[in-house]
């Protein structure tokens, strides 16, 4: 990856007036390091608007009508497996988060991100990093929980999280840079990002019981 | 008989008893009339509380009631399909309705009962309308009929809510079986004896008639069943339709007006103005919010309910007053639950001291608050981004932290971790071990103190 390029987006969101935000928003603070080159309203638009594109991430709303920001992936990912998805969203329920996740985005981030913020985690999903934000932390973690009761652990590799997994996601959940997550733990910052990496593949391809009833709700299993 | 009217009142403690409803009950009503349905009474019936019922419904004295009906029986035997329906279509009353019945009234009840049916086979045997072959195989199928729907009766479901009983009634207790099995006996020997009387009609037709008696003893035997069942699938089609329109709303909420609040509090400037309306939009949010998707980090999507009293439903609450008070952004993210209890109050208040801290020391406009119940211990982290201070250097005068955190997380044996230094930000770390009820409280208040960086 050429680090001079800005990264092109492209905005999904059935509300005209919060695209026209998130680009304005993202090229008065990020003009050299991102460009927003498209926008979509609806789930046709945007898998025509991402063939013609070909953008670097697609930032996704996970509310529309027709299937939302899960249709979305569902069409395009098959012909573009190169394109990276960020999930944008108000929604604060653990079925609409996790079930995006497990159709194959990188990350959540809530409408209420800074610019900067999000233009950092654009960058860091394009150079392949997961973005978990502290609310999705915790749903994973929530979800992976070991209490009393759950079940569902039918694959230990990929129904359990490690216990350095687990440090980390706790810290991302209170609100830690990975460069901080990082010290704490005495571990390099590359090694963060493997963790989270490897906390990402888990929650979207493993069976255990919780993380497939979220998803299963909106019939995407 | 008069066993049997004891068995639902053996089962009334298994609800919580409503207060003692005096003489005619005002009813609740479920569909949208607000007309006082029939409810047949549970205590002091003869034999399915119709009369009592009917007369709870019109105001009148149940000796009328049962009068009117023993003479309609009179009048060839009027009163009973006109009993039968009342049984059929009124449902009984919610159990654990409790009612003073003088055992004089159901004697009374007894004798009229008994008077009633008494004279209606009389009359009828005098005024030839049935003969008297027909007459008494036919009091056996009524009193076998009667016998199988008072047993549906006891296992039918309360008519205010509750969760349905199919699975009783369906897995059968062994005095309701012996009942049933007895009921239907004497239905299909009265049947028989109809037929029996009937021998002179040729083979072809004995059988035709015997089948259409089976069919008609079978159909009448279950009549009870099958009206539950229309019931429970109409409760049960109102309960998800209600649920449905319930998902739809919340949609529709949350693509138009969450989404104009997140873009207000973006696009609102740093003025004062802009900072009460970024306030604003913030504490509406967090309603709708709680509303449509319950406490943050819940669940899948349950709504909050008033009354309940948990740990996360307290925190977030506690982070939303400060996020109303001092115009700050406080998001908690919360893993797992538990039941508040003196301590996790506790801890609710420490957080929430913690967090005004934050907002009002800090300088900055977003404090991360995030809580992780485990079995062992519930911890609640506290952090911002701003200028940190050097703990040392804080005046007596200042209690805020020393007396409202860690004073209060000592008294319930929780810990206090302190992450903080100039420019640096800082977190507060409270851990509060779990206790089990039986056991002892933990031993003294025990704080730790850590300091990095």
């Amino acid at each position: 990856m050429n680090d001079q390029d800005p990264v092109t987006v492209v905005v999904v969101d059935d509300h005209a007036l919060f695209r026209r935000g998130v680009r304005a928003e993202l090229e008065t603070t990020a003009r050299h390091t991102v460009s927003v080159v498209g926008e979509a309203g609806s789930v046709d638009e945007a898998v025509a608007v991402i063939a013609h594109r070909k953008p670097d991430v697609v930032l996704l709303d996970v509310h529309m009508p027709d299937g939302g920001g899960a249709a979305v992936l569902a069409r395009t990912r098959p012909e573009h497996p190169e394109v990276v998805f960020l999930a944008l969203s108000v929604s604060d329920a653990a079925e609409d988060v996790i079930s995006v996740i497990r159709a194959g985005a990188r990350g959540y981030v809530t409408k209420t991100i800074s610019g900067r913020e999000l233009a950092d985690a654009i960058v860091r999903v394009r150079a392949g990093d997961a973005v978990f934000s502290p609310r999705l932390a915790g749903f994973v973690l929530d979800a992976f929980a070991d209490r009393p009761g759950a079940t569902g652990v039918v694959d230990p590799e990929l129904d359990q999280l490690t216990r350095r997994e687990r440090d980390v996601l706790r810290l991302l959940a209170r609100g830690w840079s990975y460069k901080e997550i990082a010290a704490e733990l005495v571990i390099s910052v590359k090694t963060v990002e493997t963790h989270v990496s490897s906390v990402l593949r888990k929650t979207q391809s493993s069976n255990r019981h919780e993380l497939t009833r979220w998803a299963s709700d909106r019939r995407l299993v | 008989m008069s066993e049997v009217d004891q068995v639902p009142g053996t089962r009334a403690g298994e609800q919580p008893a409503p207060p003692p409803t005096p003489g005619p009950t005002p009813a609740p009503t479920q569909g949208p009339t607000p007309i006082p349905r029939i409810r047949r009474r549970r205590q002091g019936s003869v034999v399915a509380g119709v009369a009592g019922g009917v007369a709870d419904h019109l105001g009148v004295d149940v000796f009328r009631v049962r009068l009117v009906f023993v003479v309609l029986v009179a009048a060839a035997g009027a009163g009973f399909p006109a009993y039968a329906a009342l049984w059929l279509f009124c449902p009984i009353e919610p159990r654990g309705v409790r009612r003073d019945v003088p055992p004089r009234e159901r004697q009374q009840g007894l004798a009229l009962a008994t008077l009633g049916v008494g004279l209606a086979f009389a009359l009828s045997a005098v005024g030839g309308q049935l003969s008297g072959w027909v007459i008494g195989p036919l009091g056996v199928v009524l009193a076998g009929v009667a016998l199988v729907w008072r047993e549906a009766d006891t296992g039918a479901p309360t008519v205010d809510g509750g969760p349905p009983r199919r699975a009783r009634w369906l897995a059968g207790r062994r005095l309701g079986l012996l009942r049933v099995l007895a009921g239907s006996l004497l239905v299909a020997a009265g049947l028989a004896a109809v037929l029996l009387g009937n021998v002179d009609l040729n083979q072809v037709q004995f059988g035709l008639l015997a089948a259409l008696a089976t069919l008609a003893g079978v159909v009448v035997l279950t009549i009870p069943w099958w009206l539950r069942l229309v019931r429970e699938l109409g409760a049960e089609r109102r309960e998800r339709i209600r649920g449905q329109e319930r998902a739809d709303i919340a949609a529709h909420l949350h693509d138009s007006v969450l989404q104009t609040l997140a873009l207000i509090q973006k696009q609102a400037g740093e003025d004062p103005a802009g900072r009460e309306v970024r306030r604003l939009a913030r504490s509406q949010e967090r309603e709708l919010r709680a509303w449509l998707y319950g406490p943050p980090g819940g669940d899948t999507g349950r709504a909050t309910r008033a009354g309940d009293a948990t740990f996360s439903v307290a925190l977030a609450a506690a982070a939303g007053e400060v996020e109303d008070d001092y115009g700050v952004r406080v998001a908690p993210v919360v893993v797992g639950d538990a039941p508040a209890d003196p301590d996790t109050t506790a801890l609710v208040a420490a957080a929430r001291e913690a967090m005004v801290n934050a907002a009002k020391h800090a300088g900055v406009d977003e404090v991360d608050v995030y809580a992780e119940v485990e079995p062992e211990a519930v911890e609640v982290y506290v952090r911002d981004r701003g200028c940190g201070f050097d703990p040392d250097a804080v005046g007596e005068d200042r209690r805020g932290l020393a007396g409202s955190v860690r004073d209060r997380m000592g008294r319930h044996g929780g810990t206090v971790r302190l992450r903080t230094a100039p420019g640096e930000g800082t977190e507060v770390g409270l851990v509060l071990p779990r206790r089990r009820r039986a056991t002892a409280p933990a031993g003294g208040p025990e704080t730790s103190e850590e300091e990095t960086r």
